[in-house]
This record gives C-alpha cells, structure tokens and sequence, in this order.
C-alpha cells in the first residue's frame, strides 16, 4: 500500500471487497529475479505524461507559428498567461537574480503534481497518493538543494552542519528529515483525501452516490490538491533560496 | 479464546485508533495560524496576498506532524508488519 508494491493477500482480506483505494498490480513481471508489479500508478502516470506532453507539443506549434507583429490569439495568450505566472512566482520567492533559472523546474513541478493530484477526479488513482513518486519528487528537490548549497556556499555548505557542535546530530538529522517530511506531506495529503473517497464510494448505497461525492471530490481533489502543490513549490523555492546567501 | 491474528489485528485497531489523536496538535496550530492571518489582514488589507501564502505555507508545515500519525494509522490498518512476526 505505502510502497508501489502490491496489498498482501493478509492486508486485502480485512477490506471489503466494494471499498478500493489501494494500488492494485495489473501485470507481473520479473527482473533481474524480483517480482515486479505494473500498478494503477503507472497508468496513472503514463496517462498524465501524455496530457502533459500533448500540451506541450500543441503549446510549442502555437509559439512557433506565432507572428509578433500581431495581437496574439487566446491559446497563445493563456501560454503566455501561464509562463508570466511561474516567472512573476519564482522573482517573487528566489529573488530577481537567481529567480528566472528555476521557473523551469517549478513550472514543470507544479504543472505535474497538480494534474496528478486532481486526475483522481476523472476516475484515475491518484498517482502522488504513491510514496514512491512523491519521495521520487522530494529526492530531485534535495539534490537540487545540495547542489546549489555546494554552489553558492562552496565549503561553508559543509561546516554549517557543525556550527554550534553540540547542534551537529540535530542539524544532520534536519537535513535528512527534509525530503522526508516534503514527500509525507505531499503523500498523506493526497492519500487521506483518497482513502475517504474510497470510503464514502464502498459504504454508501448506490442512489446517493449521484449527489454526495461532488463536494467530496471538489474539497478533496481540486482545493487540497491545489493547495498541497502550492505548498510543495513554495517550500521546494524557500529550501533552494536559502542556499543563496553568501555564508 | 481468542486467537492469535484477531488479538494482533484488533491491538492494531487501536493503535491505529490512538495515533490519530495527532490529529489535535495540527488542528490547534492551523487554528491559530488562520486567526493570525485574519488579524493582519484586518490590520493591513493591502498585503493580502502575501499574508495568504505565508499563512498556508505555515499550516502546511504544522499539518506534517498530523500527517505523521495518519501515516501510522494507515500503516496499522492496512499493511500491517505486526502479523507477519506471528
């Protein structure tokens, strides 16, 4: 259930069989003699990779054939929109000189987890209600930290970890429990709201079914999805901005 | 007499059950934290948005510790490691 593994046969037979909210293995397959798993989280993920992919490339045909000397069209203004927004986001957070160089990875950080996290509305499985793909995310922000760290601190990245010596097992500890807490915030978020949908879709009779999960979906899926993408970019933009200054 | 998997599995309930009284601390501390926002804003109606995003980032971060205890509950009730040691 935590991990992209598969329910043990011993966990499935406490559910009922109407409630489903765990990751279900489709196809099995061996490699290098372990037994693997192709999960609903991989659907789900292939499924929001083609969206995303299919927005890019129609996005790019737009930017292309554009004509500067023209007023733009309503696509290409919403393009425009939207890479204003993640530009104006990143200056805002990072400061205006190292701002522009990370709007890419947090354009392509929120677009991703927040298409991830409200496709539980369109009947897919939450893909970051996996930990695996929410650590995946936390441990590509913890290298970018350390890297910038080493970057702009050069040794002092190092000796801060030692500042006040009695602190040394606190501060490394802070440094590991970082990605850790990122991606348990991300996951349990997304999962609680995941679990309750289960619930409420396995225990309510079949009439009221029509009305009761909307609000449900709305609150669960679209505000605390958004909102947990909103955290993650922002918490991932104050880590990597805290190594800027000069130590 | 009860046996020995529905003893494990009904502790794990209750363990389950006790870990989500982590709960309470995230609830008081995003509490305080929104009535916070909502004094500065009255105070200063123009920084809005940046009391806003300050404010979600904070109970983001006090709702980790919640978050902790949810972990274990699901962890008790679903994929349980205790009924493997029997």
């Amino acid at each position: 259930m935590l991990s992209s593994g598969v329910l043990d046969p011993q966990a499935t037979s406490v559910v009922n069989d109407e409630i489903t909210f765990g990751v279900d293995g489709l196809i099995r397959y061996e490699l290098f003699g372990h037994e693997l798993w192709i999960t609903t989280t991989h659907i789900s993920l292939l499924i929001v990779m083609v969206v995303i992919i299919a927005f890019a490339v129609v996005a790019n045909r737009f930017i292309k054939k554009a004509d500067p000397y023209k007023v733009p069209g309503k696509f290409l203004n919403a393009i425009e929109y939207l890479v204003e927004t993640f530009d104006n986001l990143t200056k805002a957070n990072m400061g205006e000189k190292h701002g522009l160089k990370f709007s890419n990875y947090i354009g392509t950080l929120f677009i991703f987890i927040l298409l991830a996290n409200i496709s539980g509305l369109f009947g897919l499985r939450s893909p970051t209600a996996d930990y695996g793909v929410t650590l995946a995310l936390a441990l590509v922000t913890f290298v970018l930290i350390h890297y910038n760290g080493f970057k702009y601190q050069k040794s002092a990245h190092i000796t801060n970890l030692f500042k006040p010596i009695l602190l040394t097992p606190i501060n490394i500890i802070g440094e590991i429990a970082t990605p850790i807490s990122m991606s348990l915030r991300l996951f349990g978020n997304v999962l609680s709201g995941t679990v309750m949908l289960g619930l409420v879709y396995g225990l309510l009779p079949k009439a009221i079914l029509l009305l009761v999960p909307a609000p449900l979906h709305g609150y669960f899926d679209v505000f605390s999805g958004a909102i947990q993408t909103y955290v993650f970019c922002m918490l991932t933009m104050v880590f990597i901005s805290n190594t800027f200054e000069e130590a | 007499m009860i046996s020995n998997e529905a003893f494990v599995l009904g502790c794990s309930a209750i363990g389950a059950g006790l870990a989500m009284i982590a709960g309470i601390g995230p609830g008081i501390g995003q509490g305080i934290a929104a009535g916070h926002g909502a004094a500065a804003v009255g105070r200063n109606p123009g920084a809005r948005g940046n009391i806003m995003s300050t404010m979600l980032l904070g109970q983001a971060v006090a709702e980790t510790t919640g978050l902790y205890g949810f972990a274990v509950a699901i962890i008790l009730l679903f994929a349980n490691p205790l009924i493997g040691k029997l």
